[in-house]
Order: structure tokens, then sequence, then C-alpha cells
């Protein structure tokens, strides 16, 4: 299966199942913050390595990234990814603090390594459910850094296979929108004919 | 001075003035080549360590080993001397850390050792490299002197 070879009935499927994933997602940030959290419909994206870090807003941009593993009948890997200013509102919301500044200290640090962890989690048991497929998830590591740079580790993956890199992004936000997030699930190559065969589509 | 951008598995070059920049490298690796004599650079941010692992390697940037050829043919092409060209690299860093041996993850030392390996195949000396750790780099190589300034968030700035 190559990237060029999905039509657009494949993508609408992969967008569906963005879809689904997001909303258990979504669901389970809103009951960890006691918030309402909005998610858009996710997309489907495939573009060229170059212009892979302008979806975060340019190469330059700092940003928090938490990545995790996928493994198992579906490989690949997910990525959260929030501004900076983002990622500090999180972490202020979840540990009842009135401000934690402008840094991110170890505590914040892993405060978000949990949300990323069960956001995946979420997202990729009900991916699971519906494939009929068995996904492990590995533990979180986090980064703050230029976006290029962390957008390279999964382009990377692609690089084996593709020149494009294709992942389902959806965009959350918290109520009232002082936390925005973007969540990426990049599945590997093979897995995307296994995800379409296990729901009758190949 | 005009600056051009290199992107993410792309290759470019410039004759004096000029600067050629990439942005936010993480385990990816810059390759500046410069012929001091001639005043051309050339810049090129490959991926992967060798073209030769993989079958979909048409795009010869994307690999360190053709990358750093196609550079060295072009920059010959626009009247540099593959004798004087030096070389200079920057990136390979592991943005994530995990426990286990992932190799993609140890990518970036790979693509660094694979660099390394060509250019010395190739007889081009290495000058000068900030390479590994684990953020990520904005450089910019300029024409005039062959300087490569290498910018960072909270890892400083320098030139090399």
């Amino acid at each position: 299966m190559d990237v060029e070879n999905l039509n657009s009935m494949m993508l609408d499927i992969l967008g569906e199942i963005g879809n689904i994933g997001s909303g258990n997602a979504a669901t389970a940030l809103a009951s960890m913050l006691s918030k309402r959290v909005d998610m858009n419909v996710p997309q489907v994206r495939i573009l060229e390595f170059k212009d892979v870090a302008e979806v975060l807003g340019g190469e330059e941009k700092l940003v928090v990234g938490i990545y995790l593993d996928l493994n198992g009948e579906i490989k690949g890997n997910m990525m959260f990814i929030l501004d900076l200013e983002s990622a500090i509102n999180l972490t202020n919301m979840l540990l009842n603090r009135e401000d934690g500044g402008d840094e991110l200290d170890d505590m914040a640090v892993s405060a978000l390594s949990e949300v990323g962890n069960i956001l995946a989690s979420s997202y990729v048991n009900s991916l699971s459910a519906l494939t009929g497929l068995k996904i492990a998830v590995s533990v979180p590591s986090l980064a703050i850094d230029m976006a290029g740079a962390i957008l390279s580790v999964p382009a990377i993956q692609f690089g084996y296979v593709a020149d494009q890199v294709l992942f389902i992004e959806t965009i959350f936000e918290e109520g009232n929108r002082s936390v925005k997030g973007n969540l990426f699930l990049l599945p590997d190559m093979n897995s995307f004919g296994k995800i379409l065969s296990s729901l009758g589509v190949l | 001075m005009e600056v051009i951008k290199v992107g993410m598995a792309d290759l470019k070059l410039v004759k004096a003035p000029g600067i050629l920049t990439t942005l936010g490298l993480g385990s990816c690796v810059g390759i500046a080549l410069y012929d001091k004599y001639n005043k051309i650079a050339g810049l090129a941010h490959i991926m992967l360590p060798s073209s030769k692992e993989i079958k979909n390697n048409d795009n010869k940037a994307k690999f360190a080993d053709t990358g750093i050829e196609l550079l060295i043919e072009k920059m010959v092409k626009e009247g540099a001397l593959k004798k004087n060209l030096s070389a200079k690299i920057a990136g390979g860093s592991q943005m994530f850390s995990f426990n286990n041996t992932n190799n993609i993850l140890k990518i970036g030392e790979r693509n660094v050792l694979a660099t390394k390996e060509k250019l010395k195949e190739l007889n081009i000396k290495i000058i000068s490299e900030d390479t590994g750790g684990n953020y990520g780099r904005t450089i910019e190589l300029n024409s005039d002197d062959g300087s490569l300034l290498v910018k960072t968030i909270g890892h400083g700035i320098k030139v090399i």
C-alpha cells in the first residue's frame, strides 16, 4: 500500500477512525479536567516532508511534544503537541495551580506525559475495539523544542517507505480556549492495509 | 542578503553573496559544503543514512550517501572544485528518549555516522560539527566565508 494509492473512500474511513478515536480521547480529557473539551472534525492530511512543520506554525515554533510508540498488529506512533502557553495552562488546571510561571517544572512534565498517555490510550482502545486488532502503547516521552525538530521523528519513520507523510489530525480545545492541542495518529504504511481490511474495505 | 531555505529531504546551493538555511533540524543532519576559493556553498538536509537500505529511493536528497553525491555534483556544475570542498555538519539529535533500543529512535546517531563515512570516502574534510544531544537546531551557512551559525532553544547560539 502506498500513500498515492489511497482513494477518497479510504481517506474518509481513516478520518472516521480518527473521529471515533479522538471522541474517546476528548471525553477522557474532559473528565480529567472536569471541563468541556471541544474537538474539530479530524483531518486526514498527506503532506510533503518540507511542509510538515507548517501545520504547527513553522519549523522554529516552540512546542511541547509527547510521543508514544504503537506496537502490535498496528504499528506507528501518536503525538500530542501543544504550544508552550497551552501546556502551562493545562498543567495549571491539572495540578490546581494558580499560576505555574512560564516554565514547565518536573511535576508539570510528568502531568503532561500522563495526559498524553491517557489521550493515546483512549484513542487506541477505540481503534482496537473497532478493528479487532491488538495495539500496545509505549510509555510517553516528552520534548520541548522546535516544531520542525520534533516532527522530524515521525517524518523520518515515513521516510523509509514514502516521500510524503500521512497523518490523522484532531485539534482539541478546552472550553474557554486557554488550551489548544493537536493530536496526531501516524500509523505506518503497512498498518493502513490492515486497518482497512479489518473493516472489510480492502 | 539573499536567504535560501532548504527543506527536509532537500538540497540547495548558492554563490556568494547569499545564505542557505535550514530550520528546526532534529534527527536529520544538515551537511554544509563549501569551496572557499570559488565561494560556492551547498547545504543538504538529509533524513536517512543510506539509500541502499530502502526501495523507495527516488529522492536522492533524502539520504546521506546519495544526498552528498548529488550536492557535490551540482556544486561542481556551478564551478566548484571537489578538491576545494570542506564540510561542516550539524543535527542528528535524539529528540525523544526511551529505555528500549529502538532503531528508529537512534536514527540521529546513524545519520551522523553515515554522513561522516560518506565524506571520508570522498576525501572531504569535516572542519567542525555540532551533532547529537536531544535538542533541535536551526543552521545558517554563509557563502561569503563558509561560517555555519547554529541556533537552538535553550542550548545557546554558536558559529562553527
